[in-house]
């Protein structure tokens, strides 16, 4: 049953507080002896007046009205919502990782840029590339700045005639709008019948303008492009560069490296593979590896060790400049840092043996009872499509809110773009046999109802504390925050 | 090895290859060509037990100088301020930090109405209308800022003055490379943007003036008379402000700002070697439709209960893909968290009384420290809780000198501005205590 939850500045009273400052030990000033008249405020920001315990209480309603990934399997395609370790959380507070100042010098930060440098290692060694830059702040500013290295190679060869960026029809939204800020136009180039590119196509769109061809391997369909050393040739023989989009890195840890594939960037997205947590949207963090070709371009600084121990350089004459304030999300890099070493090299492969196993074992249970574009075999992800369902009246927006009355977060729904009512399916390493099965369970079910009693689908979700919202009304007319009366 | 994170059995997995007709694992990966197949192991470390990684990342940390061991002056666009246990608390509940953007709403109401919680509040510090659900960090939201300028104005100068933060000015001069943009900097004259210069380099091809307030080198910037300079050629006024300073400070919205960003990081986010922060953007309510990011609005469900959704999103990537002004899809979701917690805490009447500590801590920090002869302050303007002081030395010199005697010294201005020899920006935050100050001074005293 719905129940609405009241807003914090509707909790508010006057005189009520939540905060404890110390009486100032220096003498007071006179504000308006410090400050003119004309710049200090009059009216004071309406900012709530609650207790302490208001305060705890309101949260905690509100994290009850909110599901995890420890609340309950997450499948999200493309999102990898894997078991955040809390061992993460603890160091990343350490005073020595959370009490630093960025431009504290050098060797008062030895221990954080000693992490720093040996994380840029890892991942060099982890996507087979030479180079490493940390400073990125999520998958996307990965992919800007991955482009704006490729903008600047080509321009200091003197080749400014390349304008066009590539990328598949079932890429994630986010490389077509990166090509677009990095000052490129983008260019679709189809997939086959197979759900992998089309290299006769690619031959076509590929050319003297291209600047790069970006992909995601395994694709967004959870393919393999099998054809990745005959794609990467083509682009290279045209003159242009490989972008590796590592959002689906997750399948491949120890098993094939970008690197091999004839990458020459890769951006990885650490809340992904590295278990460093979504919190709710962000932050994230998405470093950057490139070819020697590439290195001159890197975002300056770059960890490097020296006889005197470790520091920041700035010896990158080509470089497109900085990408993000200060040294990118440390407080991420430390979780990352931190799974890797609990994983090794044995562990970070097993996690891709057992995403992919996952993945094939849940596309195989299901087969029966949706369709399976490409039933062969896939990697850490698959996509169903819910045609079959749609013929009786239920869409797979409606099967997603059905799978929220078992306490499970739906599929990424609606992409990638070329599936209908695609449904994309994420498992992760870190979910047991048994959770695999209820959610197998939970989706025959889903299917039966859709055949004998659509109708339950069709209103659901049944047990949520709202139910569905109106989103149309909420974009037509909307209302983006509280006012005071 | 045991790996407590991998849940699948020998037995389930011999089950799971059993339902799929295979023998091994391998076999699913036979999809990727032969000479593909990485052969090796990981050039990686060992994996760590729990206790040998807890003592390895211990030590690692423990090679780091932190606040709590050493008096920090530093500040330079991140600062150490008052953060209230409760703030740490409500982030460590984990239904809000293993989540993802909210997505599924039915099942996310916690989140979206955390986060309109605080787009209202930054609306109400800032004195706009509209705020969106945050970004990387204060620095690249201002190159946003000056992107969504040039959408709307279909112009592609920028001005920016000198006295913003160095970072945010490069990092503007990258993003500025990808779209195009011609950036101006506008000299500064007395340590504030030069009025004269700006009103020279405004004209009608001027997409947006872009300033910080209080600046860079800590000193409150005339926004009333750069507004109407922004305005008169059609361009749009950005202004990137320090939130804190706001609980003293008239915010950039009642001086007719269009953009107004920053970041959050003073507000309950700790420094954390310069991030994850938390950018945030606020605009006027004409300009809500070109903001980046997600923003969370209030509707109804079936049943007329009110809820929070994801809108506004045709502007966004996953919608517009190569027609979107922004690429931005990860936000700061869990520091936006962070610091609604915090000015909850801090309420109405906190911001205020915390505004005001570090207005009285910095002012008497900065006469206290021209005392010392060898030391002027280097500028006379009005500021809020950072100046910048003349040495009669190099910073670096009386940075390692302090740093022996428990104390991290203030930023070097020369770097960036080589102007200004010998000069050290200064932070006094409400964490410093009238001790220390004095302890610095006396330490200055025996330096210069």
């Amino acid at each position: 049953m719905s129940e609405a939850k009241s807003l914090i500045f509707e909790m508010s009273q006057p005189g009520r507080t939540a905060y404890s400052l110390p009486e100032s030990d220096v003498p007071e000033v006179d504000v308006s002896g410090v400050l003119p008249e004309e710049m200090i405020r009059t009216s004071p920001a309406e900012l709530p007046e609650v207790s302490e315990l208001d305060l705890i209480r309101h949260y905690t309603e509100l994290s009850r009205r909110n599901h995890g990934i420890d609340n309950g399997f997450y499948p999200l395609g493309s999102c990898t919502m894997k078991y955040n370790p809390k061992i993460n959380e603890d160091v990343a507070r350490y005073p020595g990782f959370a009490h630093i100042h960025p431009y504290q010098p050098e060797e008062t930060v030895q221990g954080a840029l000693q992490l720093m440098y040996e994380l840029q290692k890892d991942l060099a060694a982890i996507t087979g590339m030479d180079r490493v830059t940390l400073q990125p702040a999520a998958g996307a500013q990965g992919e800007w700045t991955g482009l704006m290295m490729i903008k600047a190679y080509h321009e200091s060869r003197g080749d400014t005639k390349r304008y066009k960026v590539i990328v598949p029809d079932s890429a994630h939204g986010t490389n077509p709008a990166s090509a677009t800020v990095a000052g490129f136009e983008a260019v679709t180039v189809q997939s086959n019948e197979k759900g992998l590119v089309s290299v006769e196509d690619l031959k076509q769109v590929v050319g003297e303008d291209t600047a790069a061809l970006m992909l995601t391997n395994p694709n967004t369909l959870g393919l393999f492009e099998q054809e990745i050393k005959e794609i990467a040739d083509i682009v290279h023989q045209a003159g242009g560069l490989l972008y590796y989009d590592g959002a689906n890195a997750n399948a491949i840890l120890g098993k094939s490296r970008p690197g091999d594939m004839g990458f020459d960037v890769v951006h990885l997205n650490l809340h992904k593979t590295f278990t460093t947590p979504h919190g709710g949207g962000g932050p994230g963090s998405g470093p950057v590896g490139v070819k020697d070709v590439l290195v001159p371009f890197l975002p300056a600084p770059v960890v490097e060790k020296g006889d005197q121990g470790y520091f920041f350089s700035y010896d990158f004459p080509k470089s497109i400049g900085r990408v993000k304030g200060f040294h990118g999300n440390f407080g991420m890099l430390v979780r990352a840092y931190t799974y890797i070493r609990t994983m090794g090299p044995d562990g970070l492969r097993r996690v891709s043996e057992d995403a992919v196993l996952n993945a094939n074992y849940l596309m195989k249970r299901l087969e029966p009872y949706f369709d399976v574009p490409y039933p062969e075999v896939c990697k850490h992800e698959f996509v169903l499509s819910g045609n079959r369902q749609k013929k009786e009246g239920v869409r797979t927006l409606d099967m997603a809110k059905r799978l929220l009355d078992f306490g499970i977060h739906p599929p990424t729904v609606y992409f990638p773009l070329i599936i209908e009512e695609c449904m994309m399916i994420e498992p992760t390493e870190t979910e047991s046999k048994e959770t695999l099965d209820r959610f197998i369970e939970a989706m025959i079910q889903i299917a039966k109802e859709a055949k004998e009693s659509p109708e339950i689908i069709q209103e659901a979700p049944h047990n949520t504390q709202v139910s569905r919202l109106d989103e149309v009304t909420a974009a037509r007319k909307p209302i983006v925050r509280w006012h005071k009366n | 090895m045991n790996f407590r994170y991998l849940p699948m059995t020998e037995s389930d997995r011999r089950e799971m290859l059993q339902v799929l007709g295979r023998d091994s694992v391998d076999q699913l990966f036979e999809d990727i060509p032969e000479n593909l197949r990485f052969k090796g192991r990981l050039n990686i470390p060992e994996g760590m037990s729990e206790p040998v990684l807890t003592r390895h990342m211990k030590r690692l940390a423990g090679k780091n100088a932190s606040f709590d061991q050493y008096t920090s002056f530093l500040g330079a666009g991140a600062y150490e301020h008052y953060i209230p246990s409760v703030v740490n608390h409500v982030i460590s509940r984990s239904e809000f930090y293993t989540a993802y953007t909210p997505y599924q709403p039915e099942i996310s109401q916690g989140e979206l109405q955390a986060i309109f919680e605080f787009q209202s509040m930054i609306c109400e510090l800032t004195g706009m209308e509209v705020a969106n659900s945050s970004m990387y960090d204060g620095v690249t939201a201002l190159a946003e800022a000056a992107g969504v300028a040039s959408a709307v104005s279909r112009k592609k100068k920028i001005l920016v003055s000198r006295t913003v933060h160095p970072e945010a000015r490069f990092i503007l001069n990258t993003q500025a490379k990808g779209l195009g943009l011609d950036v101006q900097e506008i000299p500064c004259r007395d340590g504030v943007t030069d009025i004269d210069a700006l009103k020279a380099a405004s004209d009608a091809d001027t997409a947006a003036v872009i300033v910080q307030s209080p600046n860079f080198l800590g000193n409150v910037e005339d926004l009333k008379q750069i507004e109407p300079i922004a305005h008169t050629h059609k361009g749009l006024l950005i202004v990137s402000a320090n939130p804190i300073s706001l609980g003293v400070l008239k915010p950039p919205g009642e001086y007719g700002a269009d953009i107004v960003v920053g970041d959050a990081q003073p507000m309950g986010i700790p420094v954390q070697f310069g991030g994850p922060h938390c950018g945030f953007f606020a605009v006027t309510k004409k300009l809500m439709r070109k903001v980046p990011g997600r923003i969370v609005g209030q509707t109804q469900d079936e049943n007329g209960v009110r809820g929070f959704v994801l809108t506004l999103q045709a502007r966004e990537q996953h919608i517009r893909r190569e027609k979107a002004t922004s690429n931005i899809c990860s936000n700061q979701a869990l520091n936006a968290l962070a610091t609604s917690v915090w000015m909850i805490a801090l309420g109405k009447k906190g911001i205020q009384e915390l505004a005001k500590l570090n207005l009285n801590k910095a002012h008497y920090a900065k006469e206290r420290l021209s005392r010392i002869s060898g030391v002027q302050p280097l500028f006379n303007h009005p500021f809020f809780n950072e100046f910048a002081l003349q040495l009669n030395r190099p910073v670096s010199q009386v940075n390692r000198k302090l740093f022996d005697r428990g104390i991290i010294g203030g930023y070097g201005l020369e770097q960036d501005y080589p102007e200004w020899k010998h000069s050290m920006l200064i932070a006094v935050t409400d964490m410093r205590t009238k001790e220390e100050i004095d302890e610095l001074a006396r330490v200055l005293e025996g330096l210069v």
